[in-house]
């Protein structure tokens, strides 16, 4: 928990290409900005969905892969050395007199006078699996993360899947539990093979029990899972009794609590008006595939266009006594002071 | 008259472009039939035609597995076997069968006019 409040002049929550691009846009007219962002890194969906596939229509650039967009806009904002704040979400927008606090699911607070919204499809949130009743157990025995390890010593513990997380966890989780099992519909995994090499290892040496399958039933009381029901790939069915259960089956895309800021909403999109990008609310901007406008198409280019323009109102909020002179990087000395380039 | 025709390429004469027919079979039976172009992707055809129940999150990149279906038993064999890649994001399906594809991985060819897939009953 932090209880100091961070002041700065603009919050983005979202750090997809868009988001990023904001920081340069805001750097040029000398707004310093914050970023806030669910996953563990900067790039958003390019570095989530996509980071290994080919865009074509960056201007400027025959081919880019998610991932090479997404560093090759992190070393362009490098002179504006904008603060990142990963792996949370931002929870609540209060409005203070002339400026907006933030404050995240990690419970760190934001002072700023300009929020731009460039969350793209949403908040990367974990896939909740369909299973009849499964809302009643969610944070009580289901759980979709690892926040604190001692919630599961002497835990009878069941994970299901077979990435990265669903390893990962299995082997940290082990020496704590009561017992480990692992659930998954295959022998193969996409996890690094070093861990699933010492999964097997765990398996043999009898510390974690392997099961194929797939859970298709929960069963328990009061949000207390009691045991779930596993279809093996065979078709049959066998009961395997549980006290917590962790389920990976990797990420969706949510707008989350952006919904309850009482700003208007079209569809899950924010309607903002197309010479600012401003939502129905002063100061607050919307950016890139999150936005709705006549005519919006949801393409990396707009989200570039409409940083810069949303850049431009952003100054008259932080800077409401100051002229903004309209400048090209190719030509301005001040700008190219800023960019550490002169 | 008719030996003349017989020299003809018919094939030639055919439009360059035959669609595939497409049977979209929803979890309460209701049936969709569209036309799809050869090239295109079976999620591509289900999006295009606001097929429900294939949300396609990631756009086609093989990253999401919101675009699952199963494939009828007649057409599994002339869709094929997912690859490796498939695969591993079909883990992250719901009810996984032997007869579960991405559909965003299954190419439209002429082969597969008359397709058959259901779409499960939820995608996540």
């Amino acid at each position: 928990m932090t209880e100091d409040v961070i002041k700065t002049d603009v919050v983005i929550i979202g750090g997809g290409p868009i988001g990023l691009f904001a920081v340069f846009e805001l750097g040029l007219v000398d707004i310093k900005a914050h970023v806030i962002d669910i996953l563990d890194r900067p790039g958003g969906q390019c570095a989530e969905l996509y980071p290994e596939k080919p865009i074509y229509d960056v201007p400027g650039l025959t081919v880019v892969t998610g991932q090479e967009l997404t560093d090759r806009l992190m070393e362009q904002i490098k002179p504006f050395n904008p603060t990142f704040h990963f792996n949370q979400r931002v929870e609540s927008l209060e409005r203070r007199d002339g400026s907006f606090l933030l404050t995240t699911d990690m419970g760190a607070k934001f002072e700023c006078k300009v929020v731009v919204i460039a969350a793209g499809g949403g908040s990367f949130t974990p896939k909740r699996p369909p299973l009849p009743g499964i809302e009643a157990y969610e944070g009580k025995s289901v759980f979709y993360s690892v926040r604190k390890m001692e919630n599961f010593r002497d835990r009878d513990v069941l994970i299901v899947g077979g990435g990265d997380s669903a390893l990962d966890w299995s082997l940290n989780l082990e020496p704590i539990a009561k017992s480990l099992t692992l659930v998954h519909r295959r022998s193969e995994f996409r996890a690094a093979p070093a861990s699933v090499q010492k999964m097997f290892d765990l398996v043999e040496s009898g510390n974690i029990s392997f099961k194929l399958g797939q859970v298709t039933e929960l069963h328990g009381e009061n949000g207390q899972l009691t045991s779930v029901t596993v279809k093996a790939p065979d078709g049959s069915t066998f009961e395997q009794p549980v006290e917590v259960m962790l389920p990976f089956f990797g990420l969706t895309m949510k707008l989350g609590p952006v919904a309850d800021w009482g700003l208007n909403l079209d569809e899950n999109l924010i309607p903002v008006d197309t010479e600012k990008f401003e939502t129905s609310e002063k100061g607050i901007f919307a950016i890139g595939d999150i936005n709705t406008y006549p005519g919006k198409l949801k393409l990396i280019l707009s989200g570039f266009h409409e940083s810069a323009l949303m850049a431009q109102q952003a100054h008259k909020y932080v800077y409401p006594d100051k002229k903004l002179v309209f400048q090209y990087t190719t030509s301005s000395t001040s700008l190219q002071k800023k960019l550490g380039v002169k | 008259m008719s030996p003349a025709a017989g020299s003809l390429d018919w094939k030639a004469l055919q439009p360059a472009n035959v669609m595939a027919r497409i049977t979209f079979i929803q979890k309460d039976g209701t049936e969709r039939v569209v036309e799809a172009e050869p090239g295109m992707t079976v999620m591509e055809a289900a999006v295009k035609n606001s097929i429900p129940g294939i949300a396609a999150e990631c756009g086609g990149a093989c990253a999401c597995a919101t675009c699952h279906v199963y494939v009828e038993e007649a057409w599994r064999e002339t869709t094929g076997q997912p690859e490796q890649m498939e695969e591993d994001m079909l883990d992250f399906a719901f009810d996984v069968r032997p007869a579960s594809r991405l559909s965003c991985q299954i190419k439209v060819t002429e082969a597969l006019d008359g397709l058959v897939v259901r779409i499960p009953e939820k995608q996540f």
